[in-house]
């Protein structure tokens, strides 16, 4: 056997060496290159923490864009799916909400799942309202496992806000010991209790932000902290008051966070003058001035008033400085997201990357590991794509 | 008591200068306690810290005080019992989102510390609680740990 001229048929060859066509028979089955598969994670670049696309678009200085997918009260993956693909091309990043205004839907971590093996760029939302330390922590092993490269740490609503006020609320960690728990699993590969793990998580970090709501002066503080915690890129409550944005987004610059931490701002698309009422006076942390509800009413088609409400409001933000992003939540208005991001026109000529699902083959694959080249990010970018500085986010101190 | 867990947090200098003077008087008695009469101490140590901490900040005998770095608001008074307040759902008034009839424990956290000598140890990252000292003494823990 060894004296074999002939190269070995077996499995065991190393997938990742492309073996010469030379001595390979012509009907040798060949291992799967690769990035063959569209939920394979792409190579992680020289100095980035994740393999995800949203961290490099955020890294090149681009302004980025996300939205949230509603998870369904459903067990159909099709649901999840057929979500998603209405944002495609238009954002960087998909943000699956875990359990929203304490409502039951489809888990974050499931709809994570089916959205990397189709190709999305999800980010795992976590709240620590229905889970202790033992299950977050788990569940983020899984996710990173699962090809989530993204996560958004979150205290979550109460459990009063949703549709079973009699459970049990969990609350073991808050949003920045979350956070921090995280990030000791990430950089130093051990769970909270020490114990040491074989493969960290390669995740992008984030945090939830609310610069909308009280204590006014010390939201840019209490921000700090969670960078501190080892935040990354952080997204906002919707933001329908510019001068609060403003006066954050100078405390913030002023102590530095906007060169330590990517901050997307949140938008939303208010359906009526109705729909806001009851959002501000239900969802907690929701702020909306009155001259918002009273414009929606002075309006002749008070839903298209709504989205160009959102559209004024992320041509606003775009201009701010210290800003990378927008967080564009539509919640049941799903199917204008793709319009209102190109009417805002805060991405440019830039096209955000969108797996293609008709014919997976016609994918440009990515690049196989052996040959480490970075795949290109925006097929379609124009030729302002560069319009922002590369930005480098210094490494946040220990605790 | 509501109105007196308000009173402490809005006089918190008050408490902070009150708290340097008697503490090392406290934790000293504490420890001669300890060499004397060991674990035989703990619980009526615990049940007079309860009554006073009961009284100033309604206390919930977590057993991992930090009162003295949350401008004397007890983070354990927060329906979610964050300890890196406050969170994201905090009313316009500065009420708290559970409950409207009550103020943000982490609203008046953060105007506590900025009257106190020692409020910046605000911004330092709170741990999590460990939940196996739940109604042990924290005056007790922090003089045997101390010494």
């Amino acid at each position: 056997m060894t004296n074999d001229p002939k190269p070995p048929r077996s499995s065991i060859e190393p997938v990742n060496e492309i073996a010469s066509d030379a001595v390979a028979e012509p009907e040798q089955p060949k291992a799967v290159p690769f990035g063959t598969n569209p939920g394979d994670p792409l190579p992680r670049l020289p100095g980035h923490v994740s393999h995800g696309r949203f961290e490099r678009v955020l890294r090149a200085g681009h302004f980025a864009l996300t939205t949230e997918i509603a998870p369904p009260d459903s067990a159909d993956p099709n649901e999840v799916l057929n979500r998603a693909r209405l944002f495609d091309g238009h954002v960087d990043a998909i943000n699956a909400t875990d359990g929203s205004g304490a409502n039951c839907h489809m888990s974050s971590l499931a709809v994570c799942a089916i959205l990397t093996r189709a190709g999305y760029s999800p980010i795992i939302q976590i709240s620590c309202r229905d889970r202790n330390r033992i299950a977050i922590q788990g569940d983020v092993l899984g996710g990173a496992a699962l090809g989530v490269s993204n996560v958004l740490c979150l205290t979550g609503d109460d459990v009063s806000a949703g549709d079973h006020p009699e459970a049990k609320p969990v609350f073991d960690l808050d949003c920045i010991s979350l956070l921090h728990t995280i990030r000791t699993l990430r950089d130093q590969a051990r769970f909270q209790s020490g114990r040491e793990l074989s493969a960290p998580p390669k995740l992008f970090m984030g945090a939830t932000l609310n610069p909308f709501a009280p204590p006014y002066n010390n939201r840019a503080d209490h921000f700090a902290k969670k960078v501190a915690a080892g935040a990354q890129f952080a997204q906002s409550q919707y933001c329908f008051d510019i001068d609060l944005l403003r006066s954050f987004m100078t405390r913030a610059r002023d102590l530095g966070l906007t060169e330590r931490c990517y901050i997307l701002i949140g938008v939303g698309v208010l359906g009526s003058a109705k729909t806001a009422r009851w959002l501000r006076s239900v969802v907690p942390g929701v702020h909306i001035p009155d001259g918002i509800i009273e414009r929606l009413e002075g309006a002749k088609n008070e839903r298209r008033e709504g989205r160009n409400i959102c559209i004024e409001f992320m041509q606003q933000i775009s201009q701010i400085d210290g800003v990378s992003g927008i967080h564009l939540m539509a919640y049941r208005q799903e199917n204008w997201v793709g319009e209102i991001i190109k009417r805002s026109g805060v991405l440019g000529a830039r096209k955000p990357w969108a797996p293609m699902h008709d014919n997976y083959s016609a994918q440009p694959l990515n690049p196989p590991q052996s040959q480490n080249k970075p795949t290109p990010l925006e097929p379609a970018a124009g030729p302002d794509h560069t319009l922002r500085e590369t930005k480098t986010l210094q490494e946040t101190q220990a605790l | 008591m509501y109105a007196v867990r308000l009173w402490s947090t809005r006089h918190a200098r008050v408490l902070e200068r009150v708290y340097e003077l008697v503490n090392p008087a406290v934790l000293g008695g504490l420890r001669a306690l300890d060499k004397m009469f060991g674990a035989k101490i703990d619980r009526p140590v615990a049940a007079v810290e309860a009554a006073a901490k009961g009284f100033l900040f309604d206390c919930k005998m977590c057993g991992n005080c930090v009162l003295s770095r949350t401008g004397m608001s007890c983070p354990m008074n927060c329906p979610k019992q964050i300890r890196n307040g406050p969170c994201g759902g905090v009313r316009d008034d500065g009420s708290c989102e559970v409950d409207a009839s009550m103020r943000c424990v982490w609203v008046e956290a953060w105007a506590g510390a900025a009257q106190m000598r020692g409020g910046a140890k605000i911004s330092e990252l709170e741990g999590w609680v460990d939940h196996r000292l739940a109604g042990s003494s924290s005056w007790l823990r922090i003089a045997r740990d101390d010494q």
